[in-house]
Protein backbone atom coordinates (compact mmCIF):
# COMPACT_ATOMS: atom_id res chain seq x y z
CA UNK A 1 0.00 0.00 0.00
CA UNK A 2 1.16 3.51 -0.78
CA UNK A 3 1.88 5.43 2.42
CA UNK A 4 -0.72 8.18 2.78
CA UNK A 5 -1.31 10.83 5.43
CA UNK A 6 -5.04 11.18 4.92
CA UNK A 7 -7.14 12.79 2.23
CA UNK A 8 -7.36 16.48 1.49
CA UNK A 9 -8.20 18.70 -1.46
CA UNK A 10 -5.23 20.57 -2.90
CA UNK A 11 -7.23 23.83 -2.98
CA UNK A 12 -6.97 23.96 0.81
CA UNK A 13 -3.18 23.88 0.56
CA UNK A 14 -3.38 26.96 -1.66
CA UNK A 15 -5.75 28.75 0.71
CA UNK A 16 -3.69 27.95 3.82
CA UNK A 17 -0.51 29.18 2.17
CA UNK A 18 -2.16 32.51 1.34
CA UNK A 19 -3.19 33.03 4.96
CA UNK A 20 0.37 32.33 6.11
CA UNK A 21 1.85 34.57 3.44
CA UNK A 22 -0.61 37.33 4.23
CA UNK A 23 0.34 37.30 7.91
CA UNK A 24 4.02 37.80 7.28
CA UNK A 25 4.03 39.97 4.17
CA UNK A 26 1.74 42.93 3.59
CA UNK A 27 2.63 42.90 -0.10
CA UNK A 28 0.41 39.87 -0.64
CA UNK A 29 -2.89 40.85 -2.31
CA UNK A 30 -5.55 38.31 -3.27
CA UNK A 31 -8.23 38.68 -5.93
CA UNK A 32 -11.22 36.41 -6.40
CA UNK A 33 -13.94 36.17 -9.02
CA UNK A 34 -17.13 35.07 -7.25
CA UNK A 35 -15.75 31.62 -6.48
CA UNK A 36 -14.01 32.77 -3.32
CA UNK A 37 -15.18 30.04 -0.95
CA UNK A 38 -15.06 27.22 -3.46
CA UNK A 39 -11.43 27.94 -4.33
CA UNK A 40 -10.65 28.31 -0.61
CA UNK A 41 -9.36 31.88 -0.59
CA UNK A 42 -12.04 32.98 1.89
CA UNK A 43 -9.59 32.48 4.75
CA UNK A 44 -7.41 35.24 3.36
CA UNK A 45 -10.47 37.40 2.71
CA UNK A 46 -11.59 37.07 6.34
CA UNK A 47 -8.17 37.83 7.80
CA UNK A 48 -6.96 40.52 5.42
CA UNK A 49 -10.02 42.20 3.90
CA UNK A 50 -8.01 45.33 3.01
CA UNK A 51 -5.76 43.28 0.75
CA UNK A 52 -8.55 41.35 -0.89
CA UNK A 53 -10.84 42.19 -3.79
CA UNK A 54 -13.68 40.22 -5.31
CA UNK A 55 -14.05 41.41 -8.89
CA UNK A 56 -17.15 39.37 -9.61
CA UNK A 57 -17.65 37.12 -12.61
CA UNK A 58 -15.15 38.97 -14.76
CA UNK A 59 -11.97 37.01 -15.37
CA UNK A 60 -10.47 39.37 -17.95
CA UNK A 61 -10.65 42.17 -15.41
CA UNK A 62 -9.38 39.80 -12.70
CA UNK A 63 -6.09 39.34 -14.51
CA UNK A 64 -5.93 42.96 -15.68
CA UNK A 65 -6.35 44.30 -12.16
CA UNK A 66 -3.79 41.82 -10.87
CA UNK A 67 -1.36 43.24 -13.44
CA UNK A 68 -2.05 46.75 -12.14
CA UNK A 69 -1.61 45.69 -8.52
CA UNK A 70 1.68 44.13 -9.48
CA UNK A 71 3.04 47.37 -10.95
CA UNK A 72 1.90 49.20 -7.85
CA UNK A 73 4.22 46.96 -5.82
CA UNK A 74 2.01 44.13 -4.57
CA UNK A 75 2.44 40.40 -5.13
CA UNK A 76 -1.07 39.61 -6.40
CA UNK A 77 -2.53 36.11 -6.29
CA UNK A 78 -5.69 35.43 -8.26
CA UNK A 79 -7.74 32.27 -8.08
CA UNK A 80 -10.77 30.80 -9.71
CA UNK A 81 -11.68 27.61 -11.55
CA UNK A 82 -8.90 26.54 -13.90
CA UNK A 83 -10.94 26.86 -17.09
CA UNK A 84 -11.74 30.48 -16.25
CA UNK A 85 -8.34 31.32 -14.76
CA UNK A 86 -6.37 30.15 -17.77
CA UNK A 87 -8.74 30.18 -20.72
CA UNK A 88 -10.90 33.29 -20.66
CA UNK A 89 -8.07 35.69 -19.74
CA UNK A 90 -5.39 33.86 -21.74
CA UNK A 91 -4.43 36.91 -23.74
CA UNK A 92 -4.19 39.12 -20.65
CA UNK A 93 -1.90 36.47 -19.17
CA UNK A 94 0.16 36.41 -22.36
CA UNK A 95 0.37 40.03 -23.40
CA UNK A 96 -0.13 41.99 -20.21
CA UNK A 97 1.41 39.72 -17.59
CA UNK A 98 3.99 37.42 -19.18
CA UNK A 99 5.29 39.85 -21.82
CA UNK A 100 5.75 42.42 -19.06
CA UNK A 101 7.24 39.75 -16.71
CA UNK A 102 4.85 40.81 -13.97
CA UNK A 103 4.87 39.21 -10.56
CA UNK A 104 1.32 37.83 -10.85
CA UNK A 105 0.50 34.40 -9.38
CA UNK A 106 -2.44 32.53 -10.85
CA UNK A 107 -4.17 29.78 -8.91
CA UNK A 108 -6.12 27.50 -11.22
CA UNK A 109 -8.40 25.45 -9.02
CA UNK A 110 -10.87 22.72 -10.04
CA UNK A 111 -8.45 21.13 -12.46
CA UNK A 112 -9.05 17.86 -14.22
CA UNK A 113 -11.87 15.37 -14.54
CA UNK A 114 -12.23 15.13 -10.77
CA UNK A 115 -14.43 18.24 -10.82
CA UNK A 116 -16.96 15.50 -11.51
CA UNK A 117 -20.70 16.18 -11.83
CA UNK A 118 -20.31 19.73 -13.19
CA UNK A 119 -19.17 18.11 -16.42
CA UNK A 120 -16.92 19.08 -19.28
CA UNK A 121 -17.49 22.85 -19.16
CA UNK A 122 -15.87 22.99 -15.73
CA UNK A 123 -13.26 20.25 -16.07
CA UNK A 124 -10.01 22.07 -16.84
CA UNK A 125 -7.88 19.76 -18.96
CA UNK A 126 -5.86 22.15 -21.09
CA UNK A 127 -4.13 24.56 -18.71
CA UNK A 128 -0.70 22.95 -18.73
CA UNK A 129 -0.59 23.21 -22.52
CA UNK A 130 -1.86 26.76 -22.82
CA UNK A 131 0.18 28.13 -19.92
CA UNK A 132 3.52 26.49 -20.60
CA UNK A 133 3.68 27.77 -24.17
CA UNK A 134 3.85 31.39 -22.97
CA UNK A 135 7.36 32.81 -22.50
CA UNK A 136 8.33 33.82 -18.94
CA UNK A 137 5.59 31.65 -17.40
CA UNK A 138 6.30 29.10 -14.66
CA UNK A 139 3.85 26.19 -14.33
CA UNK A 140 3.44 24.18 -11.13
CA UNK A 141 1.27 21.08 -10.68
CA UNK A 142 1.69 19.91 -7.07
CA UNK A 143 0.73 16.36 -6.11
CA UNK A 144 -1.22 16.88 -2.89
CA UNK A 145 -2.45 19.51 -0.45
CA UNK A 146 0.84 19.68 1.46
CA UNK A 147 2.85 20.17 -1.71
CA UNK A 148 0.31 22.71 -2.99
CA UNK A 149 0.91 24.76 0.13
CA UNK A 150 4.66 24.61 -0.39
CA UNK A 151 4.32 25.45 -4.09
CA UNK A 152 2.16 28.46 -3.26
CA UNK A 153 4.60 29.73 -0.63
CA UNK A 154 7.48 29.28 -3.08
CA UNK A 155 5.58 30.96 -5.93
CA UNK A 156 5.16 34.14 -3.89
CA UNK A 157 8.88 34.77 -3.97
CA UNK A 158 9.69 33.23 -7.34
CA UNK A 159 10.22 36.10 -9.74
CA UNK A 160 7.68 36.53 -12.51
CA UNK A 161 4.33 35.01 -13.41
CA UNK A 162 3.47 31.59 -11.98
CA UNK A 163 0.50 29.33 -12.70
CA UNK A 164 -0.35 26.82 -9.97
CA UNK A 165 -2.74 24.03 -10.94
CA UNK A 166 -4.71 22.26 -8.23
CA UNK A 167 -8.09 20.70 -7.61
CA UNK A 168 -11.33 20.57 -5.71
CA UNK A 169 -11.65 16.90 -4.73
CA UNK A 170 -10.05 15.19 -1.80
CA UNK A 171 -7.02 13.22 -2.89
CA UNK A 172 -4.47 11.23 -0.87
CA UNK A 173 -1.78 13.24 0.89
CA UNK A 174 1.49 11.52 0.05
CA UNK A 175 4.06 14.10 1.16
CA UNK A 176 4.67 15.65 4.55
CA UNK A 177 6.30 18.75 5.96
CA UNK A 178 9.76 17.22 5.64
CA UNK A 179 9.46 16.41 1.93
CA UNK A 180 11.72 18.83 0.08
CA UNK A 181 10.18 21.19 -2.45
CA UNK A 182 12.02 23.46 -4.82
CA UNK A 183 10.55 25.01 -7.96
CA UNK A 184 12.23 23.41 -10.99
CA UNK A 185 13.48 20.36 -9.13
CA UNK A 186 11.82 17.00 -9.73
CA UNK A 187 11.85 14.39 -7.01
CA UNK A 188 12.56 10.70 -7.18
CA UNK A 189 9.95 9.25 -4.85
CA UNK A 190 10.56 5.60 -5.63
CA UNK A 191 13.67 3.94 -7.00
CA UNK A 192 13.62 1.41 -9.83
CA UNK A 193 15.56 0.59 -13.01
CA UNK A 194 13.14 -1.11 -15.40
CA UNK A 195 10.98 1.86 -16.31
CA UNK A 196 10.41 5.41 -15.09
CA UNK A 197 6.91 6.65 -14.40
CA UNK A 198 6.91 10.45 -14.45
CA UNK A 199 3.80 12.02 -13.01
CA UNK A 200 2.36 15.32 -11.86
CA UNK A 201 -0.57 16.39 -9.71
CA UNK A 202 -3.14 13.81 -8.71
CA UNK A 203 -1.44 11.19 -10.88
CA UNK A 204 1.61 10.97 -8.63
CA UNK A 205 -0.38 8.84 -6.18
CA UNK A 206 -1.64 6.65 -9.04
CA UNK A 207 1.95 6.29 -10.25
CA UNK A 208 3.10 5.10 -6.84
CA UNK A 209 0.21 2.68 -6.68
CA UNK A 210 1.06 1.41 -10.18
CA UNK A 211 4.68 0.91 -9.13
CA UNK A 212 3.51 -1.29 -6.27
CA UNK A 213 1.36 -3.40 -8.58
CA UNK A 214 4.30 -3.72 -11.00
CA UNK A 215 6.66 -4.68 -8.20
CA UNK A 216 4.50 -7.70 -7.41
CA UNK A 217 4.98 -8.75 -11.02
CA UNK A 218 8.72 -8.29 -10.79
CA UNK A 219 8.93 -4.95 -12.63
CA UNK A 220 10.87 -2.29 -10.76
CA UNK A 221 9.56 1.16 -11.62
CA UNK A 222 11.21 4.43 -10.73
CA UNK A 223 8.68 7.15 -9.91
CA UNK A 224 9.41 10.82 -10.48
CA UNK A 225 7.20 13.58 -9.10
CA UNK A 226 7.59 16.43 -11.57
CA UNK A 227 5.66 19.22 -9.90
CA UNK A 228 7.32 21.91 -12.01
CA UNK A 229 6.25 21.51 -15.61
CA UNK A 230 8.07 24.66 -16.60
CA UNK A 231 10.97 25.12 -16.22
CA UNK A 232 11.14 21.33 -16.35
CA UNK A 233 13.98 19.55 -14.55
CA UNK A 234 15.77 18.39 -17.69
CA UNK A 235 18.57 16.70 -15.80
CA UNK A 236 16.20 14.56 -13.75
CA UNK A 237 14.29 13.52 -16.88
CA UNK A 238 17.43 12.70 -18.86
CA UNK A 239 19.02 10.82 -15.95
CA UNK A 240 15.88 8.72 -15.50
CA UNK A 241 15.65 7.99 -19.23
CA UNK A 242 19.28 6.85 -19.24
CA UNK A 243 18.86 4.74 -16.14
CA UNK A 244 15.54 3.09 -17.04
CA UNK A 245 15.45 3.11 -20.85
CA UNK A 246 11.66 3.55 -20.97
CA UNK A 247 9.32 6.27 -19.75
CA UNK A 248 5.60 6.53 -19.01
CA UNK A 249 4.10 9.92 -18.22
CA UNK A 250 0.86 10.36 -16.27
CA UNK A 251 -1.30 13.47 -16.00
CA UNK A 252 -4.93 14.38 -15.43
CA UNK A 253 -4.87 16.60 -18.50
CA UNK A 254 -5.17 16.42 -22.29
CA UNK A 255 -2.56 14.29 -23.98
CA UNK A 256 -1.64 16.92 -26.56
CA UNK A 257 0.66 19.68 -25.42
CA UNK A 258 0.59 18.85 -21.74
CA UNK A 259 2.99 17.35 -19.23
CA UNK A 260 3.78 14.26 -21.32
CA UNK A 261 4.63 16.49 -24.26
CA UNK A 262 6.93 18.57 -22.05
CA UNK A 263 8.76 15.41 -20.96
CA UNK A 264 8.90 14.14 -24.55
CA UNK A 265 10.48 17.40 -25.71
CA UNK A 266 13.37 16.78 -23.33
CA UNK A 267 13.72 13.06 -24.07
CA UNK A 268 13.55 13.31 -27.86
CA UNK A 269 16.23 15.96 -27.95
CA UNK A 270 18.60 14.44 -25.42
CA UNK A 271 18.18 10.69 -25.01
CA UNK A 272 15.36 9.10 -27.01
CA UNK A 273 13.74 6.11 -25.32
CA UNK A 274 10.33 4.50 -25.85
CA UNK A 275 7.53 6.47 -24.21
CA UNK A 276 3.85 6.00 -23.38
CA UNK A 277 1.42 8.70 -22.30
CA UNK A 278 -1.33 8.24 -19.75
CA UNK A 279 -3.60 11.25 -20.17
CA UNK A 280 -7.05 12.27 -21.38
CA UNK A 281 -7.07 11.18 -24.98
CA UNK A 282 -8.16 14.26 -26.97
CA UNK A 283 -11.70 14.25 -25.68
CA UNK A 284 -13.90 16.30 -23.35
CA UNK A 285 -15.05 14.88 -20.04
CA UNK A 286 -18.64 14.46 -18.82
CA UNK A 287 -20.67 14.50 -15.63
CA UNK A 288 -20.13 11.73 -13.15
CA UNK A 289 -18.52 10.76 -9.87
CA UNK A 290 -14.83 11.67 -9.85
CA UNK A 291 -13.74 8.07 -9.26
CA UNK A 292 -15.95 6.81 -12.09
CA UNK A 293 -14.60 9.46 -14.46
CA UNK A 294 -10.98 8.71 -13.62
CA UNK A 295 -11.64 5.04 -14.36
CA UNK A 296 -13.63 5.67 -17.54
CA UNK A 297 -11.06 8.02 -19.01
CA UNK A 298 -8.13 5.76 -18.21
CA UNK A 299 -6.34 7.63 -15.44
CA UNK A 300 -6.06 4.87 -12.82
CA UNK A 301 -3.02 2.98 -11.57
CA UNK A 302 -4.08 0.03 -13.74
CA UNK A 303 -3.89 2.22 -16.83
CA UNK A 304 -0.35 3.20 -15.90
CA UNK A 305 0.48 -0.48 -15.38
CA UNK A 306 -0.84 -1.26 -18.87
CA UNK A 307 1.18 1.61 -20.35
CA UNK A 308 4.31 0.33 -18.62
CA UNK A 309 3.80 -3.13 -20.11
CA UNK A 310 3.35 -1.60 -23.54
CA UNK A 311 6.45 0.55 -23.30
CA UNK A 312 8.55 -2.35 -22.03
CA UNK A 313 7.75 -4.28 -25.23
CA UNK A 314 9.56 -1.54 -27.14
CA UNK A 315 12.49 -1.14 -24.75
CA UNK B 1 2.71 75.69 -18.23
CA UNK B 2 0.85 78.26 -20.29
CA UNK B 3 -1.33 77.35 -23.23
CA UNK B 4 0.94 79.14 -25.71
CA UNK B 5 3.90 77.01 -24.61
CA UNK B 6 1.85 73.82 -24.72
CA UNK B 7 0.86 74.69 -28.30
CA UNK B 8 4.49 74.95 -29.32
CA UNK B 9 5.30 71.64 -27.63
CA UNK B 10 2.25 70.02 -29.28
CA UNK B 11 3.48 71.13 -32.70
CA UNK B 12 6.91 69.71 -31.96
CA UNK B 13 5.38 66.41 -30.77
CA UNK B 14 3.32 66.20 -33.99
CA UNK B 15 6.46 66.67 -36.07
CA UNK B 16 8.32 64.03 -34.06
CA UNK B 17 5.47 61.56 -34.49
CA UNK B 18 5.43 62.00 -38.25
CA UNK B 19 9.23 61.90 -38.50
CA UNK B 20 9.34 58.64 -36.53
CA UNK B 21 6.67 57.08 -38.70
CA UNK B 22 8.28 58.21 -41.95
CA UNK B 23 11.58 56.70 -40.77
CA UNK B 24 9.89 53.50 -39.65
CA UNK B 25 7.89 53.12 -42.85
CA UNK B 26 4.87 51.95 -40.86
CA UNK B 27 2.86 52.81 -37.76
CA UNK B 28 -0.22 54.72 -36.68
CA UNK B 29 -0.36 58.46 -37.38
CA UNK B 30 -4.12 59.09 -37.11
CA UNK B 31 -4.66 58.20 -33.46
CA UNK B 32 -1.25 59.50 -32.42
CA UNK B 33 -2.04 62.95 -33.81
CA UNK B 34 -5.55 63.03 -32.35
CA UNK B 35 -4.26 62.51 -28.81
CA UNK B 36 -1.39 65.05 -28.82
CA UNK B 37 -3.05 67.79 -26.73
CA UNK B 38 -4.47 65.22 -24.28
CA UNK B 39 -0.96 63.82 -23.75
CA UNK B 40 1.02 67.07 -23.72
CA UNK B 41 -1.19 68.80 -21.18
CA UNK B 42 -1.28 65.67 -19.00
CA UNK B 43 2.50 65.27 -18.90
CA UNK B 44 3.43 68.95 -18.63
CA UNK B 45 0.68 70.23 -16.35
CA UNK B 46 -0.77 67.38 -14.32
CA UNK B 47 1.16 64.14 -13.92
CA UNK B 48 3.45 64.03 -10.92
CA UNK B 49 6.55 62.50 -12.43
CA UNK B 50 10.25 62.80 -12.01
CA UNK B 51 11.83 62.52 -15.47
CA UNK B 52 15.11 61.59 -13.77
CA UNK B 53 13.46 58.73 -11.90
CA UNK B 54 10.38 57.19 -13.42
CA UNK B 55 10.31 54.55 -10.67
CA UNK B 56 9.70 57.14 -7.97
CA UNK B 57 7.05 55.59 -5.68
CA UNK B 58 5.36 59.00 -5.47
CA UNK B 59 4.78 59.16 -9.23
CA UNK B 60 1.47 59.29 -11.01
CA UNK B 61 0.93 56.35 -13.35
CA UNK B 62 0.09 56.45 -17.04
CA UNK B 63 -1.18 53.43 -18.97
CA UNK B 64 -1.43 53.67 -22.76
CA UNK B 65 -4.33 51.34 -23.38
CA UNK B 66 -4.37 52.12 -27.10
CA UNK B 67 -0.78 51.00 -27.42
CA UNK B 68 -0.64 51.52 -31.17
CA UNK B 69 -0.36 55.28 -30.66
CA UNK B 70 2.93 54.85 -28.80
CA UNK B 71 4.65 57.39 -31.10
CA UNK B 72 2.83 60.14 -29.17
CA UNK B 73 4.01 58.66 -25.85
CA UNK B 74 7.60 58.26 -27.06
CA UNK B 75 7.57 61.83 -28.42
CA UNK B 76 6.29 63.26 -25.14
CA UNK B 77 8.90 61.24 -23.23
CA UNK B 78 11.51 62.68 -25.61
CA UNK B 79 10.24 66.17 -24.76
CA UNK B 80 10.92 65.27 -21.12
CA UNK B 81 14.41 64.13 -22.17
CA UNK B 82 13.76 60.52 -21.16
CA UNK B 83 14.36 59.34 -24.71
CA UNK B 84 16.82 61.00 -27.11
CA UNK B 85 15.62 62.43 -30.41
CA UNK B 86 18.03 60.06 -32.15
CA UNK B 87 16.45 57.08 -30.47
CA UNK B 88 13.00 58.18 -31.67
CA UNK B 89 14.10 57.34 -35.21
CA UNK B 90 14.73 53.71 -34.21
CA UNK B 91 10.96 53.14 -33.83
CA UNK B 92 9.85 49.71 -35.07
CA UNK B 93 13.37 48.73 -36.14
CA UNK B 94 15.12 45.54 -35.06
CA UNK B 95 16.95 45.86 -31.76
CA UNK B 96 15.17 49.10 -30.82
CA UNK B 97 13.67 49.78 -27.40
CA UNK B 98 10.86 51.54 -29.21
CA UNK B 99 8.69 48.62 -30.22
CA UNK B 100 5.66 49.05 -32.47
CA UNK B 101 3.59 48.74 -29.31
CA UNK B 102 5.01 49.67 -25.87
CA UNK B 103 7.14 46.95 -24.28
CA UNK B 104 7.89 46.99 -20.58
CA UNK B 105 10.86 44.66 -20.89
CA UNK B 106 12.71 47.27 -22.97
CA UNK B 107 13.05 49.43 -19.84
CA UNK B 108 11.93 52.72 -21.31
CA UNK B 109 11.41 55.26 -18.53
CA UNK B 110 7.69 55.98 -18.44
CA UNK B 111 6.47 52.73 -20.00
CA UNK B 112 4.81 51.05 -17.02
CA UNK B 113 3.52 47.97 -18.82
CA UNK B 114 3.28 46.34 -22.25
CA UNK B 115 0.12 47.28 -24.11
CA UNK B 116 -1.20 46.98 -27.62
CA UNK B 117 -3.98 44.46 -27.49
CA UNK B 118 -6.98 46.70 -27.06
CA UNK B 119 -9.30 46.66 -24.07
CA UNK B 120 -6.75 45.88 -21.36
CA UNK B 121 -5.60 49.28 -20.10
CA UNK B 122 -8.62 50.19 -18.02
CA UNK B 123 -8.34 47.00 -15.93
CA UNK B 124 -4.63 47.57 -15.46
CA UNK B 125 -5.23 51.17 -14.40
CA UNK B 126 -8.00 50.07 -12.04
CA UNK B 127 -5.56 47.58 -10.50
CA UNK B 128 -2.94 50.28 -9.96
CA UNK B 129 -5.59 52.63 -8.53
CA UNK B 130 -6.81 49.90 -6.17
CA UNK B 131 -3.20 49.33 -5.15
CA UNK B 132 -2.66 53.00 -4.38
CA UNK B 133 -5.89 53.13 -2.37
CA UNK B 134 -4.80 50.06 -0.41
CA UNK B 135 -1.45 51.70 0.34
CA UNK B 136 -3.31 54.91 1.28
CA UNK B 137 -1.23 56.86 -1.21
CA UNK B 138 -2.51 59.77 -3.26
CA UNK B 139 -0.81 58.87 -6.55
CA UNK B 140 -3.16 59.30 -9.48
CA UNK B 141 -3.59 56.87 -12.36
CA UNK B 142 -4.27 57.92 -15.94
CA UNK B 143 -5.22 55.72 -18.86
CA UNK B 144 -5.70 56.70 -22.50
CA UNK B 145 -8.15 54.65 -24.55
CA UNK B 146 -9.60 54.90 -28.02
CA UNK B 147 -13.26 55.20 -28.91
CA UNK B 148 -13.24 52.08 -31.07
CA UNK B 149 -11.62 50.32 -28.12
CA UNK B 150 -14.85 50.81 -26.17
CA UNK B 151 -16.20 47.90 -28.21
CA UNK B 152 -14.07 45.50 -26.15
CA UNK B 153 -16.07 43.72 -23.43
CA UNK B 154 -13.21 43.83 -20.94
CA UNK B 155 -13.52 47.64 -20.84
CA UNK B 156 -16.95 47.26 -19.28
CA UNK B 157 -15.80 44.71 -16.71
CA UNK B 158 -13.18 47.26 -15.70
CA UNK B 159 -15.65 50.16 -15.79
CA UNK B 160 -17.93 48.27 -13.41
CA UNK B 161 -15.02 47.49 -11.09
CA UNK B 162 -13.60 51.01 -10.98
CA UNK B 163 -16.86 52.49 -9.76
CA UNK B 164 -17.57 49.56 -7.42
CA UNK B 165 -14.20 50.11 -5.72
CA UNK B 166 -14.73 53.91 -5.71
CA UNK B 167 -11.45 54.56 -7.52
CA UNK B 168 -11.56 58.35 -7.57
CA UNK B 169 -7.79 58.35 -8.10
CA UNK B 170 -8.40 56.94 -11.58
CA UNK B 171 -8.82 59.23 -14.57
CA UNK B 172 -9.60 57.58 -17.89
CA UNK B 173 -9.42 59.50 -21.15
CA UNK B 174 -11.16 58.45 -24.34
CA UNK B 175 -9.70 59.89 -27.52
CA UNK B 176 -12.91 59.99 -29.56
CA UNK B 177 -11.57 60.51 -33.05
CA UNK B 178 -14.54 58.70 -34.54
CA UNK B 179 -12.62 56.33 -36.79
CA UNK B 180 -11.27 52.82 -36.53
CA UNK B 181 -9.52 50.55 -39.06
CA UNK B 182 -12.66 49.58 -40.92
CA UNK B 183 -14.19 53.06 -40.95
CA UNK B 184 -16.39 55.29 -38.78
CA UNK B 185 -16.93 53.89 -35.28
CA UNK B 186 -20.70 54.43 -35.54
CA UNK B 187 -20.81 52.37 -38.72
CA UNK B 188 -18.52 49.53 -37.58
CA UNK B 189 -20.13 49.11 -34.14
CA UNK B 190 -21.79 52.11 -32.61
CA UNK B 191 -20.59 52.91 -29.07
CA UNK B 192 -23.02 55.80 -28.46
CA UNK B 193 -24.41 57.02 -26.16
CA UNK B 194 -20.98 56.66 -24.54
CA UNK B 195 -21.58 59.40 -21.95
CA UNK B 196 -24.77 57.73 -20.76
CA UNK B 197 -23.02 54.37 -20.62
CA UNK B 198 -20.29 55.64 -18.28
CA UNK B 199 -22.80 57.64 -16.22
CA UNK B 200 -24.90 54.54 -15.75
CA UNK B 201 -21.79 52.61 -14.74
CA UNK B 202 -21.31 55.13 -11.91
CA UNK B 203 -18.58 57.32 -13.37
CA UNK B 204 -17.97 61.04 -13.27
CA UNK B 205 -18.04 62.10 -16.93
CA UNK B 206 -16.40 65.21 -18.39
CA UNK B 207 -16.92 65.93 -22.09
CA UNK B 208 -14.50 68.22 -23.90
CA UNK B 209 -12.94 69.24 -27.20
CA UNK B 210 -9.72 67.22 -27.03
CA UNK B 211 -7.73 69.76 -29.04
CA UNK B 212 -8.69 72.78 -26.95
CA UNK B 213 -5.85 72.98 -24.44
CA UNK B 214 -7.82 75.11 -21.96
CA UNK B 215 -10.64 72.57 -21.93
CA UNK B 216 -8.19 69.67 -21.61
CA UNK B 217 -6.36 71.35 -18.75
CA UNK B 218 -9.58 72.17 -16.98
CA UNK B 219 -10.84 68.60 -17.33
CA UNK B 220 -7.76 67.08 -15.68
CA UNK B 221 -8.03 69.66 -12.87
CA UNK B 222 -11.72 68.90 -12.30
CA UNK B 223 -11.04 65.17 -12.28
CA UNK B 224 -8.65 65.61 -9.35
CA UNK B 225 -11.38 67.30 -7.28
CA UNK B 226 -13.89 64.53 -7.87
CA UNK B 227 -14.48 62.17 -4.95
CA UNK B 228 -15.86 58.63 -4.63
CA UNK B 229 -16.15 58.01 -8.37
CA UNK B 230 -13.64 57.39 -11.15
CA UNK B 231 -13.57 60.05 -13.87
CA UNK B 232 -13.68 59.60 -17.61
CA UNK B 233 -12.79 62.47 -19.92
CA UNK B 234 -14.59 61.99 -23.20
CA UNK B 235 -12.54 64.02 -25.63
CA UNK B 236 -13.91 64.75 -29.09
CA UNK B 237 -10.94 64.81 -31.42
CA UNK B 238 -10.02 64.72 -35.09
CA UNK B 239 -8.14 61.68 -36.33
CA UNK B 240 -4.92 62.86 -37.99
CA UNK B 241 -5.32 66.34 -36.42
CA UNK B 242 -2.98 68.98 -37.84
CA UNK B 243 -2.30 67.41 -41.21
CA UNK B 244 -5.00 68.24 -43.74
CA UNK B 245 -4.70 65.12 -45.87
CA UNK B 246 -4.77 62.84 -42.82
CA UNK B 247 -7.65 64.49 -40.96
CA UNK B 248 -10.83 62.44 -40.62
CA UNK B 249 -9.49 59.79 -42.96
CA UNK B 250 -9.49 56.18 -41.72
CA UNK B 251 -6.88 55.32 -44.35
CA UNK B 252 -4.35 57.08 -42.11
CA UNK B 253 -5.07 54.85 -39.13
CA UNK B 254 -2.05 52.71 -39.80
CA UNK B 255 0.07 54.07 -42.65
CA UNK B 256 3.35 55.98 -42.67
CA UNK B 257 3.80 59.22 -44.62
CA UNK B 258 6.28 59.49 -47.50
CA UNK B 259 9.13 62.00 -47.38
CA UNK B 260 7.11 64.44 -49.51
CA UNK B 261 4.04 64.03 -47.34
CA UNK B 262 6.19 64.60 -44.26
CA UNK B 263 7.46 67.92 -45.62
CA UNK B 264 3.93 69.00 -46.53
CA UNK B 265 2.76 68.07 -43.02
CA UNK B 266 5.60 70.04 -41.42
CA UNK B 267 4.56 73.15 -43.38
CA UNK B 268 0.99 72.86 -42.16
CA UNK B 269 1.98 72.22 -38.54
CA UNK B 270 4.41 75.16 -38.52
CA UNK B 271 1.83 77.45 -40.14
CA UNK B 272 -0.71 76.59 -37.44
CA UNK B 273 1.50 77.59 -34.47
Amino acid sequence: MVKVFGNKATRFGFGEALVELGAKDDKIFVLGADTVSSVAINGFQDKFPDRFANVGIAESNLLGMAAGLSISGFIPFVSTYGVFASGRPWEQIRTTICYSKLNVKIGGSHSGLMVGPDGATHQALEEIAIMRCIPNMTVLVPCDAVETKKATMAAAYYKGPVYIRYGRENIPVITDESTPFEIGKAQVIKEGKDVCIMACGSMVYEALSAAEILEKEGIKAKVLNIHTIKPIDEKAVIDAAKECGAVVTAEEHQKFGGFGSAVAEVIVKNFPVPMEFVAVNDTFGESGKPSDLIAKYGLKDVNIVAAVKNVLKRK
Amino acid sequence: METADLKIISASVRKDILTMLEQAGSGHPGGSLSSVELMVDLYFNHMKINPKNFNDPARDFFILSKGHVCPVLYSVLAQMECISKDELCTLRKIGSRLQGHPAKDKNIPGVEISTGSLGYGLSIAAGVAKGMKTLKRDNRVYVLMGDGEQQEGSIWEAAMSASHFKLDNLCAVIDCNGLQIDGPVDKVLNIEPITDKYLSFGWNVISIDGHNLEEVDNAYARAKLNKEKPTVIIAKTVKGKGVSFMENNADWHGKAPSKEQLLQAFKEIDAAV
